[in-house]
């Protein structure tokens, strides 16, 4: 944990509102502020107890400390750097290793997150005994969504009109197996765009998951540098917030490696909304007469500073209105795998989420990453509500430019 | 039975910190260079948890520091290594809010702009504003009597505290009103700086929102002419709902942190926000602009919107930690001088930085001549801590000399206690010493805060018959 970084900090206190968890427990030691006194004391030689790994694992890495603080202390980098001394430091129990073991050989790897699909609604069913099992997997079973048809996405997908643009499609891994809806509709408004959309097959985890836990993610990184870079795009436009913040991150994650580095920062890495502001619109765009609540993914709009384009975007379409969620800063809990391995304090922020946006009172709740649909669905199942529906930014351009009317 | 024992039969396990990793996470509020690891936090509820608190710090003549959000600037709530940290940030509810009668009630934990943020939908406000607001407690701005940019106007936080219900440090729960006859106790209580007890319900005023509010950015080649367009609008008879400077090194910070777009090149720019009826705010603009040009402005700029007028404050609110971005270490100082000796204490900062080759930012609400200068430094320089500590002192000095105060409004806390002396007399203290007294004769309300510390092992004089707690 660099010194340096840590020094930045003039313990002013301004990030302590933003921290999920210390509003939560209103504890020093769950706040920014207190995390990065514990990184210095770890500096200074006191060990990493049990007590203190749990406040490094309880934090949600959601960044909005990052937004937050007037000294610019890159609290993102500290906590990256803290987890894998965590992982290296702290012996967690048997049984926390084996279920972290599964999911980490589970994720990543999109061809197994659908072989268990089948099977989520069995899940649903097992539930309470899976939970009793480990609250991992109690956790799992409740948020997995319900089965949805995937069809092979082309390999290609030709832009209509003037071609304007030439771009690779990042398809993730949550997002490929369980919202394969959001990935055609991306594509489709790229190529309504004017963009010829290049989706490589066989492409993995873009190395999120791992990263923002402590793991080593440079081979998941490599890997998808050089399948873009196969694919002849210097531009890749991804639509799960956290990926695209990790993949931004990429140059930061092969430093050691003269060669990877300088292919790293070759590749550009934009976010779907970004991307769509930057290139400007020539498509129509058709009416949608609702009302949508916007959600701010913290790896968008704290760790890539992505807020006003969605916004922009959304308020582009006629007959849409746009709400503001209160609160909008505070995370959703869902946070990678927070929402797995820190089940209590994710249900209580997701809870937390789905009431205020039911105060808005939209009828579609937009939210640009696959763990935030999840969560804060998940979230509105479990107070009873009626649930809100919940999209992507993607499906919605997408339900406008095709002028279908409505979402879905 | 130990003090833990009985605090532990008093809070579940999850309320009581006694691993010591976990407690060095409380040595400090907002002020870095004075730290203490409490003996034993806590994290209470309620009042009564408090109160039960507080008893058992008297059964074992334990003392006992208050801690709201620890954003603090003069150490009020440095604990003690020998104490109890009663750290309110859980008493955070709002208990009641009633518009007809234009008062909310609230838990001490509860941060300032939070009491905003639940009624600004219908149009009220609680007007104190530290800059801090996000997240300091109303707790810990009833104990600093805490300001901000906009008490030039409203006033502090004294001025819109309309009752409290506070611990006594014998753990007696009371309250007091403004209401009530005879000596005026909340005004007492307000701005002790946790000397008097806890206060554990607040009753605040709101206040209705403006009918219009503008604010303008005047920028000026250097801090004088700033410093006497200042003096010129309050002589105009107009009083602003703030005033605030900056001069180009707090500009500089500011810029590198939030990117405010304050004018280039400006040596010093004023921010000028008029609030009331929207035709006053408008003739009133009109003057305010017209001073600013013939003392010398050469840009202003009106915000336009809600928007720009929040990245006007934007700037000017995150200055102090946003000075963390051009220097390693610094200290944020508070004094007040008479508006009229403006630029003579400015051009004396201005020679101590010469003297001493220390870089001095400034930054303050220039309406009520509150300075706060930033004394920046580089911790790992020998020496340049120390130095930076002299000029500091200094700055306060300059302050006295001019008939001013050593805080306007961060508070003594541990950080200014030996500055008390050359302002006070000693009869001066004497007397403070016995109002305290008589609220916490124990002497275990916040030591060691507020009174310079050769009085503290002191007694007060001629009221020394006896009981052995009292250790003042």
């Amino acid at each position: 944990m660099d010194p340096e970084l840590i020094k930045d900090c003039v313990h002013c206190g301004f990030c302590l509102p933003t921290c999920p968890t210390y509003v939560l427990w209103g504890e020093e030691m769950d706040s920014p502020r207190g995390r990065i006194h514990l990184m210095a004391q770890h500096n200074e030689g006191v060990a990493m107890s049990p007590e203190m790994a749990g406040h490094f694992d309880a934090c949600l890495g959601c960044m909005a400390c990052v937004t937050a603080c007037p000294s610019g202390v890159q609290y993102d980098r500290l906590i990256e750097h803290t987890r894998p001394v965590v992982e290296r430091e702290h012996t967690r129990a048997p049984r926390d290793r084996a279920v972290r073991a599964l999911v980490f050989a589970l994720f990543p790897y999109p061809r197994r997150l659908r072989l268990i699909k089948p099977f989520t609604r069995l899940n649903r069913r097992l539930q309470p005994f899976l939970e009793r099992v480990h609250p991992t997997l109690g956790a799992l079973a409740e948020l997995t969504p319900p089965r949805s048809r995937t069809r092979p996405l082309p390999a290609l997908v030709r832009a209509r009109g003037r071609r304007r643009a030439r771009v690779g499609l990042l398809t993730g891994c949550v997002q490929g197996a369980f919202f394969p809806d959001v990935n055609r509709a991306t594509a489709r408004v790229l190529a309504l765009e004017g963009c010829d959309v290049v989706i490589p097959r066989g492409q993995g985890c873009c190395g999120a998951l791992s990263l923002h836990s402590g793991y080593d993610a440079r081979a998941f990184a490599k890997k998808t540098i050089a399948t873009f870079e196969k694919a002849g795009v210097d531009t890749v436009v991804v639509n799960a917030a956290g990926c695209g913040s990790s993949m931004k991150d990429y140059a930061d994650v092969l430093a050691d490696d003269p060669d990877w580095h300088e292919r790293a920062l070759r590749l550009k890495v934009r976010d779907l909304a970004e991307y769509l502001v930057e290139l400007g619109p020539v498509a129509d765009r058709h009416p949608l007469p609702m009302t949508v609540a916007y959600h701010d993914a913290c790896h968008l709009a704290h760790a890539q500073g992505v807020r006003a384009q969605p916004r922009e975007l959304l308020g582009q379409i006629p007959d849409l209105k746009v709400r503001e969620i209160p609160e909008s800063a505070i995370c959703c809990g869902s946070a990678g795998t927070y929402n797995l391995f820190q089940p209590e304090p994710a249900r209580e922020l997701g809870e937390r989420k789905a009431a205020r946006v039911e105060e808005t009172g939209a009828d579609l709740l937009v939210s640009a990453n696959p763990g935030c649909t999840m969560q804060i669905t998940t979230a509105m199942r479990r107070l009873g509500r009626p649930p809100i529906p919940v999209a992507h930014t993607a499906q919605v351009l997408d339900a406008s430019l095709r002028g279908l009317g409505t979402v879905r | 039975m130990t003090v833990f024992d009985r605090l532990e039969a008093i809070f579940p396990p999850d309320r009581v910190i006694t691993d010591p990793v976990r407690l060095r996470t409380y040595e400090c509020d907002g002020l870095t260079y004075h730290r203490a690891t409490p003996m034993v936090v806590v994290l209470p509820e309620t009042a009564e948890e408090v109160a039960a608190t507080v008893r058992v710090c008297a059964e074992f003549g334990v003392p006992f520091v208050a801690r709201g959000s620890g954003t603090g600037l003069s150490g009020g709530a440095l604990p003690r290594s020998d104490g109890v940290l009663i750290v309110t940030s859980r008493m955070r509810r709002i208990l009641s809010v009633d518009l007809d009668r234009r008062q909310a009630v609230v838990e001490p934990g509860v941060t300032n702009l939070a009491i905003t943020e639940a009624v600004r939908d219908r149009g009220y406000y609680y007007a104190p504003d530290p800059s801090s607001q996000q997240i300091c407690s109303i707790g810990g701005n009833v104990a600093e009597n805490s300001g901000g940019a906009h008490c030039l106007k409203y006033g502090f936080t004294v001025n819109h505290v309309q009752a409290l219900e506070i611990v006594t440090p014998d753990g007696d729960v009371i309250e007091i009103s403004e209401d009530d006859f005879g000596y005026d106790l909340l005004g007492a209580f307000v701005g002790s700086e946790g000397t008097l007890g806890i206060a554990t319900k607040i009753t605040v005023r709101l206040m209705r929102a403006p009918e219009a509010v503008t604010t303008l950015l005047a920028a000026f080649e250097g801090i004088e002419a700033g410093g006497q367009a200042v003096t010129s609008i309050i002589a105009a008879g107009i009083v602003p709902a703030a005033i605030e400077m900056m001069d180009a090194l707090a500009i500089e910070a500011a810029e590198a942190a939030v990117a405010c777009g304050y004018p280039a090149d400006a040596g010093a720019v004023l921010i000028v926000e008029l609030d009331g009826p929207a035709s006053e705010v408008e003739a009133q603009l009109a003057e305010v602009i017209a001073i600013c040009v013939a003392t010398g402005s050469f840009e202003q700029r009106v915000a336009a919107s809600a928007d720009e007028r929040a990245k006007i404050w934007k700037g000017r609110k995150s200055a102090f930690a946003a000075v963390g971005r051009i220097s390693p270490a610094y200290i944020v100082q508070d004094g007040v001088v008479p508006r009229t000796c403006l630029g003579e204490v400015l051009a004396g900062i201005d020679a101590l930085q010469e003297e001493f080759g220390i870089r001095v930012a400034n930054v303050f609400h220039a309406g009520d001549g509150n300075l706060h200068p930033l004394v920046l430094f580089d911790d790992a320089a020998p020496g340049e801590g120390e130095r930076a500590e002299v000029v500091s002192g200094r700055i306060l000095d300059l302050c006295i000399t001019h008939g001013g105060s050593i805080t306007g409004e961060h508070g003594v806390g541990v950080d200014k206690a030996r500055y008390m002396p050359r302002m006070f007399t000693d009869a001066d203290l004497d007397t403070m010493q016995r109002v305290r007294c008589a609220f916490d004769p124990g002497g275990r309300s916040n030591p060691g805060k507020v009174f310079p510390t050769p009085r503290l092992c002191g007694e007060v004089p001629r009221v020394r018959k006896g009981s052995p707690g009292e250790i003042f």
